[in-house]
């Protein structure tokens, strides 16, 4: 079953070291504007998650969540979460420190889209983390 | 033109210092937990002063200073207040070239525009609402031959701002202006990667306002944004940025009840009507400029009118023009006056527009011109240059839906007026919108149906101040550049007043 995010060793890296510094954390990308379409790496408990996030899978056992309605456009789309220098100011928790995450497009394949089809829809919702399958977490 | 252009390196302005701190209770203090940040330049990624990279603690003390203020500033009359105001926009005029030539070099954007634009923009915004606060008043009611209710407009009191890097001045300007004339003192915190020319401003104002009024806190948004936010010593706060962070903020003012603004994103709509070339003319050729008006500022504006709908009869004749338009446009060094786009105003900015360039193709969009990283040489080679990029393709694909933030338009066609409409309106986002047509009732019908705050009608990235700007859906709320956005900066206080002196006979 193809994962709808996966994370390079360099982003997984600094989640980990995010991850002892700041405690549980989340992610959560949108779009719109300046330091938009990117994902958004919280300390779990300063974002609420809402009943239309779409969580596409967890990286380093952080839940990433994907806006509903611009999931519509990422049903077939693979985000693989990457880190960039100089990525400019953010709320997102390691841009004080001059990286920033960053996100890259894949296009499934057809055949992956269509195992993807088959799965059903993705969980949704703040209560989905704890009760996704082993196969979309990493 | 390559050798032209590296011979304008990197002119550091006489008046830019190598350190800033924080600017609170009327003068400049070190970050408490003395960490600072490193400011590169966009135009070639050399570096442009040391920042205070500050904290929670720097919020508090700017904080401290704003309500140690916020009394005094709330009872000065309005026409002092004006006069302070204006006096602002003197000073900003005076120094017009340094803040330009500062702005381009933090930003990137080419000077031609920050002469042209964005500083004279802000100095009339102190003007505008120094105006509107002479101007104001409240109202009063008599409701029986007893009872009067006095409606009386009050500052909310200390308000906290946070800006974004694409037009720092002129953000800063929109923020500031209103709130200040309202009677309200503000904790303001510019992008980190680009917090010159407000520093520069508050050099140079620094001694126009009393101490406290106004305090700005540099850093990043986790450090910095988010404390402020979540404060609560803040009456309200105002936002523009990205939408994960609006809903963000949202989240924090719930948690202290107070009111906000948020200017988000957007993926504005250019609609182009046959009639537009049905003479070869001045307005064609206005046309022609409002195609070529996403790479004003690089693309990254909110307003970008990143989606170019052009009418199916007119699509190859229009497209052969404006593409063509488009190719001339000049990149180069932005301190060059003849430069039209500058750099993109980060690294992270530059490689995520190149991703959606890669999106574009992936999704089978057709580039007609552009598509990837320009190479300006010399100097200017670890700059962060970009071809302005056309793509055609159809309103489903991704870059179509989601703000590249870049000199990206993604162009499609449309047969009838209702199927401009439809298109135009499927989007998340409602800020901007361009109507072209010399059919003044089709102009008209076409923006009362498109769901975006500001329709500009035969013409596009124009700002001045009286004409309301905001969004609608996605894009967030509230209204600025116009004086209704005094009332996001104000409470009406009802002083119900009875003039019987007898019992009501309840008890």
């Amino acid at each position: 079953m193809p994962r709808r995010v996966v994370v390079t060793a360099e982003a997984a890296d600094l989640i980990r070291r995010l991850k002892q510094q700041h405690g549980p954390l989340l992610f959560h990308q949108s779009g719109g504007c300046c330091e938009g379409t990117a994902p958004m790496c919280f300390r779990q408990k300063d974002f609420r998650i809402g009943v239309r996030d779409v969580l596409l899978g967890a990286i380093e056992g952080c839940p990433f969540y994907v806006g509903g309605a611009e999931f519509e456009y990422w049903r077939y789309i693979e985000l693989t979460i990457d880190v960039v220098s100089g990525g400019g100011d953010s709320f997102s928790l390691e841009a004080a420190d001059g990286v920033r995450f960053a996100t890259r497009s894949r296009l499934f394949t057809g055949a992956e889209a269509a195992a993807l089809d088959a799965a059903g829809p993705p969980p949704f919702g703040p209560q989905a983390f704890g009760t996704t399958t082993p196969s979309v977490c990493s | 033109m390559p050798d032209d252009q590296t011979r304008i390196s990197l002119r550091i302005p006489a008046g830019l210092r190598s350190r800033y701190d924080n600017f609170i209770g009327g003068q400049w203090g070190a970050p408490v937990k003395g960490r600072y940040f490193t400011d590169p330049s966009p135009i070639d990624g050399a570096r442009l002063a040391e920042v205070a990279r500050s904290s929670a603690e720097d919020v508090e003390l700017a904080l401290d200073a704003a309500h140690a203020a916020r009394d005094a500033w709330g009872r000065t009359p309005a026409a002092e207040r004006a006069r302070l105001l204006n006096k602002v926009a003197d000073r900003i005029e005076e120094h017009l070239e340094l803040l330009a030539h500062t702005e381009t070099i933090d930003n990137g954007k080419p000077i031609r525009e920050t002469r042209a634009a964005d500083i004279p923009l802000g100095a009339d915004h102190f003007r505008y609402f120094a105006g509107c606060i002479r101007a104001e008043e409240g109202t009063l009611a008599e409701l029986d031959n007893d009872t009067v209710a006095y409606h009386f407009k009050e500052p909310m009191g200390v308000v906290g701002q946070i800006i974004p890097w694409n037009f720092p001045f002129l953000m800063a300007a929109w923020k500031m202006a209103p709130a200040l004339a309202a009677g309200n003192c503000v904790v303001i915190k510019p992008a980190s990667d680009t917090p010159l020319s407000l520093a520069v401003l508050m050099d140079l104002i620094g001694d126009v306002l009393p101490p406290g009024v106004v305090n700005v806190v540099n850093g990043h948004g986790s450090e910095v944004g988010a404390p402020l936010a979540s404060n609560p010593r803040i009456a309200k706060i105002a936002f523009t940025g990205e939408t994960t962070t609006g809903r963000q903020i949202m989240q924090y003012a719930s948690e202290n009840l107070i009111p906000m603004t948020l200017e988000l994103g957007g993926k504005s709509p250019n609609i182009f009507f046959a009639d537009v070339m049905d003479a070869d003319d001045a307005f064609l050729d206005k046309a022609l400029e409002g195609f070529a008006l996403f790479a004003f500022n690089k693309g990254e504006v909110c307003t970008c009118p990143s989606r170019a709908l052009i009418q199916d009869s007119i699509f190859d004749r229009f497209m052969e023009k404006a593409v063509a338009r488009v190719a001339k446009i000049k990149l180069g060094n932005p301190l060059d006056p003849n430069t039209m786009m500058g750099a993109q105003a980060s690294h992270g900015q530059a490689e995520k527009i190149l991703d959606y360039i890669n999106i574009g193709r992936q999704e089978g969009a057709h580039c007609v011109i552009g598509g990837e990283r320009a190479h300006l040489g010399g100097e200017l080679e670890n700059g962060f240059y970009l071809k302005p990029t056309v793509f055609v393709g159809h309103n489903k694909m991704r870059i179509f839906q989601e703000e590249i933030f870049g000199p990206v338009l993604s162009v499609t066609r449309f047969k009838s007026v209702d199927e401009a409409i439809e298109i135009g309106n499927d989007t998340l986002y409602g800020l901007g919108a361009g109507v072209w047509s010399r059919n003044g009732t089709t102009a008209y019908r076409v923006g009362r149906e498109i769901k975006a705050g500001r329709v500009w009608t035969n013409c596009y990235h124009v700002y001045p101040a009286h004409a309301a700007f905001g969004g609608y859906k996605q894009s967030g709320f509230g209204r600025e550049t116009h004086k209704m956005m005094m009332d996001h900066y104000q409470q009406t206080k009802n002083l119900l007043v009875s003039y019987s002196p007898k019992a009501m006979g309840f008890f």
